[in-house]
This record gives structure tokens, C-alpha cells and sequence, in this order.
């Protein structure tokens, strides 16, 4: 294992710290805790949205917390959920009376952990209520499994529900449209080369030379299957296909479109990605108002990318493009 | 001299921290590669924190739950630090504790971990070494056998249990994902649930 880090005990608080040095006008650390908040959090008046998860999603979440996102995140070691205590304090450190929404993504331990988060807020009289993200279509969502990953979709969620609540929204409105952003985000993400855990070692999985894997989760956890590499268009075209037989992306619909890379893709080749999303979609009338190409919702150094679609009305394209200010995440 | 629920704690402990790189390993086929690492950090941090002299078994259970629940993380987080809470409500203020009161300490275990994870037998999970298990020594103790021998029955549930797990599909937690690909795999949860039992029975066979 080749990394550059300093020992593999103090990963996530060396990354908190570096964070917090480098955007102190943005983020400051809870102390004590593995928790960053908008600095001066307290003198927000808002609802107040919440997130986290595992280490290794970087930017994610930490890099969403600032105006117009998130307020507080949560970071967990690295690929497992954060603690009910630190969920807590995040709360305790950011809520002001308004309420606070927790954006999980749905894995079985972070709903857990957020859940008891939540009780424990609850039973001092703080209101919390809570959205689950489960976008990824590479899982069948049926009574049979855990139900759907949450996926790089989660950064629209905190985009849309971050607008909605710094425009001074109820926290059942907030919720209510990170609901409505919930319904209509797709994802699904494949895997050139895997990534390996700092404290295990050696990769989650591994690859044949000529062999990559579809339908890779965010944790190096395997996808649905593997097969060989081939021209990208035909790998975005199988990944836009499944995303499409949903049914929720039709002729004339505006659609927000996210090429998110794993952590190590090159934008060159996210850019050669988005350019036959950009062509299937067209193809099929269904009009791009906007696209982000990057690193947003990253597995450590695995290569690989995502591809989200978001179905927009008007007040999901409003919010969208409102003003947003966070270290990984700008617009005017 | 420490007292005997701190000694049977830390012979869980370190069945689990041993069995730390094994756990993993069970992890990284069908989930994500921490349970081993996670579980071991967490049992690192209670034999570091518990009093060692107290004999206060309900205490010691409870501050076990807290400690997994804010040092481990991910699904073992919750679901151990409920398992320890729950018996640990279960042995309030007792010093000892009879065959009858293991079985209620199992009952409350599993109704916690059951509200937790909203699972049921047959999910390929934790419950699958630890409902067997219970059943087999609630048996074994209603029909007046020995302590010990209820303890071996308990374990030799529990073991079969794991092995069970190789041949289902997982209905819950990370390894659902995969569908049929998690067929052959054992659970690594009702392998540290297995660990856990194995470590009180030997605890208390001496």
C-alpha cells in the first residue's frame, strides 16, 4: 500500500485538520469531535441540515458545509458510519431552535447510527426529522434487499434542500423537497481500478488487467458484475440505459446531470464520458440544464465515475441554481 | 484483583481483537472490509475505560453498549452497543448471575437487536448464530442440564448457525447488495456474535 499519510490511526483527524487550515472562513471542527460546521454556525437562523457518512468520500461531506449546503458533517472513519454521539453533537453544535434535517445515505449502519442520533436529540426537545438518499439503480430495490445505495444523487439533495432551507423554509418544507429530489435522482457508477482502505491494506476487490466492474458502490464494495473493459461510450451507454428503464426521464423533461468522478479518474476522461451522456440524451429529447463534471462524491483513489440524472420542475431548477458557497462547491 | 464480569468482558475482548485480521477478512467478500477493525477498536477502548474491581455486572454491561456505540461505527456500532445496553438493563445492580438470568439477558439481546436492525432469522445476520443459540440453551436449561452443558449447547447452535449463513442469500445489511453472490460466504456478525458466546462459555467453564 502506497498512501500519503502519516500512519493509518490518524487519517480522518489529520484530514479534518488540514481542512479547517485550509477553509477557516468556511469550516471550523466541533472540538473533540470528528465534526465540521459552518463557522459561526450558531448565528444561522435556519433549519439546519446535517450529513456525513464514512471517510473517503471526499469532498464529501465536509467540503458541502457553508452557505447555501450543509451546516454540519459528520466524519465517520474511513467507509464506516459515524457514531450516534457525534451525529448528536452536530446537531447540538448547529441547531437553533428551527429544526434539524439529517440527509442519510442508505446503508444499513448509517441509518442506524443517524436514527439514534436522532432519538437522542429528540428526547431534549430538539426537532429532527430525517430524508434517506437511495439512488443507485445498479441494486434492485425490493423487500429482499437493504434497499437501494445512496450515491453521488446525495449531493443534490444537499444542494437543493441547502436553498430551500437558507431561503428561511420550515423544516417539513425542507424535507419535503429533499423528498422530491429524492424521487427523481438516479445514479449508477462503475469501477476501473478498486481503492484500498488505509487500515486494511489491499484493495476492497480486485480486477483483471483488461477488467473493470459495474455497478460499483461508493465503499469498494462489489458491483453487479464484471466484464471487460470496452470504448466508454459503450460503458456510459450500458450505465444510461439502466438509469433510463426507471421511467422517470422522458421526451422534454429538463434534467440536471452529474459525471462524478471516484477519486482517481482523470477529467479528461469524465469530460470523454459526459460527452456520449450529453449525445444519448439528446438523442432522446431530454434537454441537459445543467451539468457538473468532477470529483463530488469520491471512493478514496478508485477509477471509476458515476452518472446521476436529476429530473427538474421549476422549483428543483430554481434551487438548484441559486447562490452557493462552500470549499467545494461555488456558485454565484 | 479484578472482579469476574471484568475478566469475562476481557476474555471477549480479546477473542474479538484476536480474531480481528479473520473478521475482516469475512467482511471484505461479501461487505465492506471493517468489522474485524471496527469491533477491535471498540473492545480496545472498553478494556481500556471499565473498572476493573467493580462487580456491578449490569454497570459494567451498560458502559460495555456505550463504549461499542461511540467507538465502533457502522452496523456493529448499534447493534453490539444495543446488545450490551439491553443486558445490561437485564443485570441492573447484580452481582451474579443464574442459568435462569442468562436466558433473560438473551431475550432482552435480542429484542434489541431485533428493534435495531429490524431483522429476523433467516437474513443471514447476527441473529442467525445468536437466536439458535439462545433456543438451544433455553432448552438445555429447562430440562435441568448442567450449566456447562447448556453453555456447550449454546455454542454448538451458535456454530452451526455461522455455517448456516454460508448457504443463504443475505436479505440485510451490505452484503444484500450482492444477491446470490453472498451464497458460500458466512456472516462475519454471527461470527463475532459466535466468538462473543464461545468466550462466556469458556469464561465460565474455566
Amino acid at each position: 500500500m502506497k498512501k500519503l499519510i502519516n500512519g493509518v490511526d490518524n487519517v480522518v483527524d489529520e484530514m479534518l485538520r488540514g481542512m479547517v487550515a485550509a477553509h477557516p472562513e468556511y469550516v471550523e471542527r466541533v472540538e473533540g469531535t470528528d465534526v465540521v460546521i459552518r463557522t459561526g454556525a450558531k448565528k444561522t437562523d435556519k433549519v439546519v441540515l446535517i450529513s456525513g457518512g464514512g471517510s473517503g468520500h471526499e469532498p464529501a461531506h465536509g467540503g458541502y458545509v457553508g452557505k447555501g449546503m450543509l451546516d454540519g458533517a459528520v466524519a465517520g472513519a474511513v467507509f464506516t458510519s459515524p457514531t450516534p454521539d457525534q451525529v448528536y453533537e452536530a446537531i447540538k453544535a448547529t441547531e437553533c431552535g428551527k429544526g434539524a434535517l439529517l440527509i442519510i445515505k442508505n446503508y444499513t449502519g448509517d441509518v442506524m447510527n443517524f436514527e439514534m442520533a436522532g432519538e437522542m436529540a429528540g428526547d431534549e426537545d430538539i426537532e429532527v426529522a430525517q430524508v434517506i438518499v437511495a439512488d443507485d439503480v445498479a441494486v434492485e430495490n425490493s423487500t429482499w434487499t437493504t434497499g437501494r445505495r445512496g450515491i453521488a444523487g446525495t449531493i443534490f439533495v444537499h444542494k437543493i434542500a441547502g436553498a430551500k432551507a437558507e431561503e428561511g423554509a420550515s423544516l417539513a418544507e425542507v424535507k419535503a423537497v429533499a423528498e422530491k429530489v429524492i424521487a427523481n435522482v438516479r445514479s449508477m457508477g462503475m469501477a476501473i481500478e478498486p481503492c484500498t482502505v488505509p487500515a486494511v491494506g489491499k484493495p476492497g476487490f480486485e480486477l483483471a488487467e483488461d477488467e473493470v466492474e459495474i455497478g460499483i458502490g461508493i465503499h469498494g464494495e462489489p458491483g453487479t458484475h464484471k466484464e471487460k473493459i470496452g470504448p466508454a461510450s459503450a460503458t456510459v451507454d450500458q450505465m444510461l440505459d439502466k438509469i433510463l428503464a426507471e421511467g422517470i426521464y422522458g421526451k422534454g423533461d429538463r434534467v440536471a446531470v452529474m459525471v462524478n468522478g471516484m477519486g482517481g479518474t482523470p477529467l479528461s476522461e469524465l469530460y470523454i464520458a459526459n460527452l456520449e451522456v450529453s449525445k444519448v440524451l439528446a438523442d432522446k429529447g431530454i434537454v441537459v440544464a445543467k451539468t457538473l463534471v468532477g470529483n463530488y462524491m469520491t471512493s478514496l483513489e478508485m477509477a471509476g465515475f458515476s452518472i446521476t440524472l436529476l429530473k427538474l420542475d421549476d422549483e428543483l431548477e430554481a434551487l438548484l441554481n441559486a447562490p452557493a458557497d462552500t470549499p467545494a462547491f461555488k456558485q454565484v | 484483583m479484578s472482579s469476574k464480569i471484568y475478566d469475562c468482558i476481557e476474555m471477549i475482548g480479546n477473542r474479538i481483537i484476536e480474531n480481528k485480521d479473520f473478521l475482516t477478512e469475512l467482511d471484505r467478500e461479501i461487505g465492506d472490509a471493517d468489522h474485524g477493525i471496527n469491533m477491535a477498536r471498540g473492545f480496545t477502548e472498553v478494556l481500556a475505560i471499565l473498572p476493573k474491581d467493580s462487580d456491578n455486572i449490569g454497570d459494567l454491561l451498560k458502559k460495555t453498549g456505550m463504549t461499542l456505540l461511540s467507538k465502533v461505527g457502522g452496523a456493529s456500532g448499534p447493534l453490539y452497543g444495543t446488545a450490551y445496553m439491553q443486558a445490561g438493563k437485564v443485570c441492573a445492580g447484580k452481582t451474579a448471575l443464574t442459568a435462569q438470568d442468562g436466558k433473560a439477558v438473551f431475550e432482552a439481546v435480542i429484542a434489541g437487536i431485533q428493534k435495531r436492525g429490524k431483522a429476523v432469522k433467516g437474513e443471514k445476520t447476527m441473529l442467525d448464530a445468536i437466536i439458535p443459540a439462545f433456543e438451544a440453551y433455553s432448552a438445555a436449561v429447562d430440562s435441568g442440564a448442567s450449566v456447562n452443558d447448556a453453555l456447550d449447547a449454546m455454542c454448538k447452535a451458535a456454530e452451526e448457525g455461522v455455517e448456516y449463513t454460508k448457504t443463504i442469500i443475505a436479505t440485510k445489511g451490505r452484503a444484500s447488495y450482492l444477491g446470490e453472490r453472498s451464497i458460500g460466504h458466512q456472516d462475519p456478525g454471527a461470527t463475532s456474535a459466535t466468538y462473543t458466546m464461545q468466550a462466556v462459555r469458556d469464561f465460565i467453564k474455566g
